[in-house]
């Protein structure tokens, strides 16, 4: 039988530690909804999203009420638009209209956001692709809901330079257009290499082409509760290091485990993937920098971070994948800079830089995400930075992703604020040393060889 | 069986538990076990029950243990005992 101190344990995470469930992701394949005429698949689309998760919000505060955990986001991803506008989109307002039909499901059904306004381009952009793209911010300055992804690499295709050249533009044309919002729009729209199609996490999740008609994928979170388990180790072995971080991170997917299948019960939904995250929010104690500090630097950033991330990575992974049926998504430490207080911390005092970040996610799940740059960044240097990280993913075979926020007006000293779980960020410094000519060739960067490892 | 795992948590006064048990008793929902500490005047104490007998829903009786614990001032919590299970047991 379960005892008090076992109860108290797991309310003290919740109450203390800010243990949550970050999302429950309804992901809904959009395929059925194609039509030649934009209006009938926006019709299509709205009908399709408001009937298969019109409970979501409900269950999702019912399992919050019965096990006495938050659920902090609901939301929903879609089966990529460049996919279903396809047929019927034939101008870049065409796809702008299907972001607001998304937009008001969102509104309607009181999530907060949906995604999947999105393209997979990794081979090669179909002229949809290239339309939906070039929609991408009118599109984030229309809504407010929608999250916007671009997967323009893989291990398996290489690099479509083309589309990094373009995103760079997109991402500066977002920029300017949410100027008004310290460039919000950025926040929402995220590239990609290696994406993968079950991802519950904003801003790129989406539904995958070959999922099932719907499925409820759930994205835990957790870093308070790392770090005040490891508070109780400090200074010992690294023996004693992952054990403690591989048990704590058994317990906290164990609750995703039971609110997703929970939820995929409630709804009538299959479940698909629990998320093994370590996601942080900007509120205080809830921030993976704090883990890297516990573990023993200074600051995040300092020599040692890419070690203390790997290993912090990995025994989370070990923990969570016997904790759950079902692993899938972006799985591992997000090190999203604006949404973490520590990882500001460090950014606002130097110790952080945009290249040290660059080397901790070739050992991380994602990548270079949401970083405030000055707003007079060259959309080629953007194109670059995008570039390199992409080729991490696609060498390493891992998922990378970019989310810069290259905020207009603004250079480095100040501050964005975007509020709530998007945080704020200080503008961090880019090298200044063009790589212009390398963006401007076109074609493709071919697939890596995966002999003749070195 | 359904279980549920009822928390009081609060300055320590008389007759916590008998107003608690009383309406346990009331809508029919059995005790299967029940532990108690006090740690610096604090009152902490947990029951293991089973709602599968009650004549309240599980979300009638959240709320009127809520009830109950704002009157005395002490905070009372009723989750589903699964959440615990699945967190510390394998």
């Amino acid at each position: 039988m379960i005892n008090i101190w076992e109860v108290e344990e797991t309310n003290r995470m919740v109450a203390e530690e800010n243990l949550d469930i970050r999302t429950i992701t309804i992901g809904i394949s959009l395929l059925s909804c194609m039509d030649e005429n934009v209006d009938t698949v926006c019709e299509n689309i709205y009908k399709k999203i408001t009937t298969v998760a019109k409970d979501l919000y409900k269950a999702g505060s019912e399992i919050e009420k019965e096990y006495g955990i938050p659920i902090v986001n609901k939301r929903i991803s879609v089966t990529p638009i460049g996919i279903v506008g396809a047929s019927s989109c034939k101008t870049k307002e065409d796809f702008v209209k299907i972001a607001k039909t998304l937009d008001r499901c969102a509104k309607e059904l009181n999530v907060n956001f949906i995604g999947g306004f999105s393209a997979l381009v990794q081979e090669g952009m179909t002229d949809s692709d290239k339309l939906l793209i070039e929609s991408i911010p009118l599109a984030m300055k229309e809504t407010e809901f929608v999250c916007s992804s671009v997967n323009l690499g893989s291990t398996k295709d290489g690099i479509n330079m083309d589309a990094v050249k373009l995103m760079g533009e997109v991402i500066k044309e977002t920029a300017f257009l949410t100027k008004d919002t310290d460039s919000l729009g950025c926040a929402k729209l995220v590239v990609f290499c290696n994406a993968p199609d079950n991802n519950p996490f904003m801003a790129g999740a989406f539904h995958g082409v070959s999922g099932a008609e719907s499925i409820i994928n759930v994205g835990i979170s957790g870093p308070g509760v790392v770090n005040t388990a490891l508070k109780s180790v400090r200074g010992a072995d690294f023996e004693t290091l992952c054990e403690t971080i591989k048990k704590t991170a058994l317990k906290i997917t164990r609750a995703g485990q039971l609110v997703a299948k929970t939820a995929s019960k409630k709804l009538n939904i299959p479940f698909g993937i629990v998320d093994l995250s370590l996601a942080p929010t900007p509120a205080v104690g809830d921030s993976v920098a704090d883990i890297l500090c516990e573990i023993g630097l200074e600051k995040a950033g300092a020599p040692g971070t890419t070690a203390a991330l790997a290993l912090l990575n990995d025994q989370v992974k070990k923990g969570g994948v016997m904790a759950s049926s079902y692993v899938g998504g972006l799985s591992g430490a997000f090190i999203p800079v604006s949404e973490d207080r520590g990882m500001i911390d460090a950014a606002e005092c130097g110790a952080l830089t945009l290249e040290k970040l660059e080397a901790m996610t070739c050992v991380c799940s994602v990548g270079l995400d949401m970083i405030a740059i000055p707003g007079d960044t060259p959309a080629s240097t953007i194109s670059g930075i995008i570039a390199d990280e992409a080729a991490i993913g696609m060498v390493n075979q891992k998922t990378t992703a970019v989310r810069l926020i290259p905020a207009y007006g603004k250079k480095v000293g100040d501050t964005v604020l975007f509020g709530g779980l998007l945080g704020y960020a200080p503008i961090m410094p880019v090298n200044k040393y063009s790589c212009e000519a390398f963006v401007n060739r076109t074609g493709r960067i071919p697939a890596p060889i995966h002999s003749f490892k070195n | 069986m359904e279980k549920v795992i009822i928390t009081v948590v609060g300055k320590d006064t008389v007759g916590i538990i008998a107003k608690v048990c009383t309406y346990l008793s009331e809508k029919n929902i059995n005790i299967l076990d029940i532990s108690q500490t006090i740690v610096q005047d604090y009152f902490n104490m947990m029951m293991v029950c089973d709602l599968s007998k009650s004549s309240e829903e599980f979300a009638g009786v959240q709320e009127a243990l809520d009830n109950i614990g704002k009157d005395i001032g002490v905070e009372i919590k009723c989750q589903k005992a699964e959440i615990f299970e699945m967190m510390h047991r394998v």
